[in-house]
């Protein structure tokens, strides 16, 4: 598009009698006739960062793998080797600990489904209006404090004679001491606000006519749950799974304070950079779960889940 | 977008990634040469701050007991306004010192090596601090704080790591390090050990009193054959622990509550247990035990060195020297320390100036490649091979 230009007869006063219009702009006029400018001008910043910030941490992580560190001095020698990671894949440590991070982060992701399942329902369908608001700050509560406090409470709620014993005696059960079965009951406890928010926005989109109509052609409530429902919920189980599933493999704090003698990627990771001071072979380890995760993101963005999140 | 501009927009994504770390992979190992720093010749007046890195308990301001303060005394007398890190494991230490935050740095035998080496601390003038004669003279030029006849900080202080056990709920009362190994599983799920690689050396002085013909002669120089029988013993052992500990709050914690009732600890912990109410006691079993022997050090790279030798000189003081001793539950290092404990017998009871039972303890030192019993026909394990074995143990 050509901008127009004013010819002025001679003498004649300025904008008088013409159409006001606004003063060219030659910045936006430019802007305006190459879009691929335009473009350049808004996408820089933000792929400037997530460049920088993201993409070139991971490859610095990826790089890392392949050094070495002088163990007496702790100086990281930069010359390439595959050791770390041949260390990592085949030693039967780290695969153990690899299968152990896994069926943590497993079940605590399955134990989170089960308990967010009926109490994200019961909020979304069967709460009335005000209920339902009280309901989801009730929920959201937890995640006001701070993630330490609620590990080294649940510390103290297993600890010999803590809550769990004193509850558990009457009818003979005692508490799990510290160990995997406390980093599965921790994390189960502090990430399930992540898994039932999701679902409970995929119950809040699903309407109450598309359930009358089911029951209206015959299907029993069961049925309607299985057939109606979980379809159009699958996206938002999805949406949880990802929260609980990777920040479960990645933790390293819960493992400390009630794993006991258990170890996980995260506190491999943890001790090879804090206290033996291997930054490569740290690197090695964190690309494990960096890989599963992936690969489970992979799997689930075909589901449309990503969209929900 | 069409997908044409997005594969391209990907590939120039990529590319500026590569970019940003083509400044990172070399193909050669980095050399660096021990740079001779000038050694400082007097103390000026101090910088106003000094930041500390020490283990839990060396460096109190009152803030744990009222009564147990001697950072503000210092911060008075010096105008050095003092930040504190506490550490768990050498470890740690080592990884800390080397940011170089820290002006200052209470370093372990087996911390201390591998600073020196490392080029992370410097070396100390002795001549300016006043208390350094007064120090017992078998801690000075030690190994641990000594390289080619310099000097590299100031003795503070030594001690044995301990059995501790509930007395209300071990019965008897036992005398030898076998209750956390080979009888651990009388108390299963409620033993702990100390959790670093340097524990190792704890299995190995057990396997030198009850293993003979494994034939350790020092328990920080193990070949391949003697380290595995130590990881052996540990992965037994490792079937009864409850937990490990690093942080000496959480192991008192797990005393007090009982879901600890045996292993190892420092004095300190037993102190605040007793505190705490629980019912504990500790003792050097029969086999003896490992140790450390601290040395105060400063910082290489250290803006605050007048701040940081008045600290190495003040906690190096009698008073303050007996206070410390007293509170952590070690022996002081300067010899003049002994009148002034609260507890006139506390030199007694640590052996203070026993230099035979100073030398029974095998003190924390980083194991290396090259023998530290003097063996050359083989090689010895090094630390790194600890650490991956530690690792291992755990599981």
């Amino acid at each position: 598009m050509a901008i127009q230009t004013q010819h002025l007869p001679p003498g004649s006063p300025r904008g008088s009698g013409g159409v006001p219009r606004a003063k060219a702009n030659t910045f936006s006029a430019l802007l305006h006739r190459r879009p691929r400018l335009r473009l350049a001008a808004l996408l820089t910043a933000p792929a400037g960062w997530l460049v920088l910030v993201y993409i070139a941490a991971l490859a610095a992580l990826l790089i890392t793998a392949f050094w070495t560190v002088d163990t007496f001095t702790g100086e990281v020698s930069t010359v390439w080797t595959t050791e770390n990671i041949v260390t990592v894949l085949t030693d039967p440590v780290y695969q153990r600990i690899t299968l152990r991070t896994l069926w943590i982060a497993v079940a605590v992701t399955v134990i989170d489904m089960i308990l967010a399942l009926p109490i994200a329902f019961f909020i979304a369908k069967v709460a009335g209006a005000r209920w339902e608001k009280l309901l989801v700050v009730a929920v959201l509560m937890p995640l006001w404090a701070s993630y330490l406090v609620k590990a080294y409470a649940w510390r103290n709620v297993l600890a010999e004679g803590g809550l769990l014993e004193w509850l558990g005696a009457p009818i003979g059960l005692s508490s799990p001491g510290y160990g995997e079965t406390a980093v599965i009951l921790t994390l189960s406890y502090i990430w399930l606000p992540y898994m039932i928010l999701p679902i409970y926005a995929g119950f809040d989109r699903v309407p109450d006519s598309l359930l009358e109509a089911s029951g209206d052609l015959g299907a029993k409530p069961l049925t309607t749950m299985r057939l109606v429902m979980l379809p159009l919920l699958v996206p938002s189980i999805i949406a949880g799974t990802i929260f609980t599933f990777s920040l479960s493999l990645g933790d390293y704090i819960t493992a400390q304070i009630v794993g006991g003698a258990t170890q996980m990627l995260g506190t491999v990771v943890y001790a090879n950079v804090g206290a033996a001071n291997n930054l490569p072979f740290a690197a090695a380890v964190s690309l494990v779960p960096i890989a599963i995760i992936m690969f489970y993101l992979f799997i689930v963005r075909r589901s449309g889940a990503l969209n929900s999140l | 977008m069409a997908p044409r501009t997005k594969a391209s927009l990907v590939v120039g994504v990529v590319a500026a990634a590569a970019l940003a770390l083509s400044g990172c992979g070399t193909s050669g190992g980095s050399g660096s040469s021990p740079s001779a720093q000038p050694v400082k010749t007097e103390i000026g007046t101090g910088e106003g701050q000094l930041s500390i890195l020490g283990w839990p308990g060396y460096v109190e301001d009152g803030s744990n007991d009222p009564a147990v303060d001697w950072v503000h005394p210092f911060e008075q007398e010096t105008q050095c306004k003092v930040s504190f890190k506490p550490f768990g494991t050498s470890d740690e230490a080592v990884t800390l010192m080397r940011t170089g935050q820290y002006d200052v740095v209470s370093a372990s035998g087996d911390a201390s090596l591998r600073l020196i080496a490392g080029q992370d601390v410097q070396p100390v003038n002795m001549s300016l601090l006043k208390n350094y004669p007064d120090i017992y003279p078998f801690l000075k030029d030690k190994a641990w704080n000594t390289v080619n006849g310099i000097n590299y900080g100031m003795p503070h202080g030594w001690g044995a790591n301990l059995l501790m056990y509930s007395t209300d709920k071990v019965t008897p009362a036992p005398t030898s390090w076998s209750a956390v190994f080979d009888d651990a599983a009388k108390n299963t799920g409620k033993v702990t050990a100390y959790d670093s690689p340097i524990y190792i050396a704890d299995a190995a002085v057990y396997l030198m009193a009850h293993k003979p013909e494994l034939n350790i002669k020092n328990p920080y120089a193990l070949d391949k054959d003697q380290l595995a029988a130590a990881v052996d013993l540990l992965k037994q052992q490792r079937t009864h622990i409850g937990e490990y500990w690093s942080d000496v709050v959480k192991e008192v914690q797990a005393f007090t509550s009982g879901s600890t009732v045996v292993g190892t600890t420092w004095q300190v912990g037993a102190n605040i247990a007793a505190t705490d109410g629980a019912k504990v006691a500790t003792l050097v079993p029969e086999e003896g035990a490992t140790g450390w022997s601290d040395t105060w050090m400063i910082g290489s790279k250290t803006k605050n060195q007048n701040c940081a030798y008045k600290w190495l000189d003040y906690i190096a003081s009698p008073k303050v020297n007996a206070q410390v001793a007293e509170y952590f539950g070690e022996s002081p290092a300067n010899a003049k320390s002994c009148e002034l404990t609260k507890d006139p017998k506390h030199c007694e009871t640590y052996h203070s100036g026993d230099t035979a039972y100073a030398e029974k303890i095998w003190y924390w030192t980083t194991p290396v490649a090259d023998c530290l019993d003097g063996r050359k026909d083989v090689k010895c394990t090094d630390y790194s091979q600890w650490t991956k074995s530690w690792t291992e143990i755990k599981g």
